[in-house]
């Protein structure tokens, strides 16, 4: 546990000594203000569903970038064989670097609170219960994006390709129920619905915790963090 | 103590180890040679646990190294090959992540950096960025590195490159007093510099170790000749051939003349010393000896003999 803590605050601590977590929060917040408040005061709906639409959009760029360097950049500069060879496991070391972009994700959805605040000032009947539920639903689809991400970072040691791979992954995931349904017979498409995560995103933002929602993010970020210990795992391969 | 026993490691179909076997003791400095690719930098990934042996095993202290790979890097530190290091991270950081995830308290931190940064002598850059740093001092950071909890061993892949000779020197006195104590287990190019801190070496070639031994015994041992070098002034070199005759076992290798001065290479067999008998002998023709000099095999030699065997 002690190992995770320690990969974690270097990897924060990492983030914020490069211009990577300022790029990252500071064009995230101007995008989501943007696109909010151009439409926020049009559509007279006391919610932040405009907010919760636009950040899924966002993610699928933000996220790849925030986590192609996290294993990509150690293979590269050979600092993997320094890190591997401390008395600390690959699983440690994975858990730790996930946790530390999504510790980044979640500041960014804390820079959305003017948007939360200005709903407070402005709206009436506020549903605080869905907008709790929305909040959450993105922070496990961050966390879903973020055990991709990783994934990818692991696949190459070149972090350009890490964000190909992790861009294309997490599109795969997000147009599933939208664009490859089509094309899936349809004994597939319960199955293909279930596997895209903006099927279980919209139900958790309606203000429903639904168990298989929670047990679909989890499973998927599970799949993920596991292909990339097994990936790690696999340089002592026989 | 380490045991290395019959370690293979396989690269596919390649064989980069093949079924090496030997043993390391406390407050011993072995020097790892060999050539490009022989297989000592798989050898030392495999001792630190990077990577998993194909074949065989790597024991330390009775622990084995597929079983308790955790437990026994608790006990190594090591200096990578090419010594990759955080390039935008201070050097205090690396040292405290390092310490951190070596266990080190807080409160031990700063008895473990004062030790480090001392014997490394990094007391202008502890506060500086590692890229802003020169790559004398990013060898010595990476050393600090290794050597942070005081690790029983110590396994150190060309730990001298990009040194100047000062610096050598320092890290060769440094690397002397730990090996009194504890295990260090180093990798060069720099045949000299093995020489001059190792207690034994071991060549490996082509994945096989072809010596092992204390750097005396393989350079007194490699031939069981000595070389004598002479320069007489005095006889024509036709003359100077007849000591062949007249010393029994000795042979001339080589001998040319210039500027009227003979030089003649002469081989003989080390339990013998003919030194005196050759003084007599220019002594007696009138001939006068201007150098004798006995030329000592280097470990030069005997490495390139060693390794370039295999491919003739």
């Amino acid at each position: 546990m002690n190992n995770i803590k320690h990969i974690f605050k270097k990897e924060v601590s990492s983030y914020f000594n490069s211009p990577m977590a300022y790029i990252f929060l500071v064009i995230f917040a101007i995008v989501n203000s943007f696109f909010f408040t151009n439409i926020f005061f049009k559509v007279n709906q006391s919610d932040l569903r405009i907010l919760f639409n636009i950040i899924p959009l966002v993610y699928l760029f933000f996220i790849p970038a925030i986590c192609m360097s996290l294993i990509a950049k150690e293979k590269n500069t050979g600092t993997m064989e320094v890190l591997t060879t401390l008395p600390i496991t690959d699983r440690e070391l994975v858990i730790g670097k996930f946790l530390s972009a999504l510790f980044l994700i979640f500041v960014g959805l804390l820079f959305t609170f003017i948007q939360f605040y200005t709903l407070m000032q402005t709206g009436t009947d506020i549903d605080y219960g869905a907008i709790f539920t929305g909040y959450l639903g993105l922070f496990l689809l961050g966390a879903v994006y973020s055990s991709i991400g990783i994934f990818a970072s692991s696949i190459s040691s070149d972090q350009i390709v890490a964000f190909i791979i992790g861009v294309f992954l997490v599109l795969v995931f997000y147009l599933m129920d939208k664009t490859i349904l089509i094309f899936t017979p349809p004994f597939m498409a319960s199955f293909i619905q279930y596997l895209a995560v903006d099927y279980h995103l919209t139900n958790i933002s309606r203000g429903v915790i639904d168990s298989r929602n929670i047990i679909y993010f989890f499973s998927i970020i599970s799949f993920f963090l596991f292909m990339t210990i097994r990936l790690l795992e696999s340089r002592k391969w026989k | 103590m380490i045991r290395i026993d019959q370690l293979t490691k396989n690269y596919g179909s390649f064989q980069a180890v093949k079924s090496i076997s030997f043993e390391v003791n406390d407050g011993e400095i072995l020097g790892f040679l060999g050539s490009n690719g022989a297989g000592k930098s798989t050898t030392l990934k495999v001792m630190t646990g990077y990577l998993s042996p194909t074949a065989g095993n790597v024991y330390v202290n009775d622990l084995n190294i597929i079983e308790h790979p955790i437990e026994i890097q608790k006990h190594i530190g090591y200096l990578p090959e090419l010594n990759p290091l955080y390039g935008d991270m201070v050097v205090y950081d690396i040292l405290k992540f390092i310490a951190s995830m070596r266990g080190i308290s807080d409160k031990n931190f700063n008895n473990a950096l004062d030790r480090v940064v001392s014997d490394c002598t990094l007391n202008s850059v502890v506060h500086k960025k590692v890229s802003e740093c020169s790559k004398g001092f990013k060898q010595r950071i990476g050393l600090a590195s290794a050597m942070i909890h005081d690790p029983e061993i110590l396994i150190l892949d060309e730990p001298v490159s990009g040194l100047d000779p000062n610096q050598i020197i320092e890290i060769r006195e440094l690397i002397k007093r730990i090996g009194q104590e504890k295990i260090v287990i180093m990798s060069s190019h720099i045949l000299q510099e093995i020489q001059a801190t190792v207690d034994r070496i071991i060549i490996i070639n082509e994945g096989t170790i072809v010596a092992d031994g204390s750097p005396e015994k393989l350079v007194s041992g490699a031939q069981g000749l000595s070389k004598l070098e002479l320069e007489i002034s005095g006889p024509t070199i036709k003359e100077a051939r007849m000591v062949e005759g007249s010393i029994d076992g000795l042979q001339i290798r080589d001998i040319s003349r210039s500027k009227g001065i003979i030089k003649v290479l002469i081989e003989h067999n080390n339990t013998t010393d003919f030194r005196a008998d050759i003084f007599k002998y220019a002594v007696d023709n009138d001939w006068i000896l201007l150098k004798m000099n006995p030329v000592s095999e280097n470990l030069e030699g005997i490495f390139r003999e060693l390794t370039s065997s295999n491919h003739e």
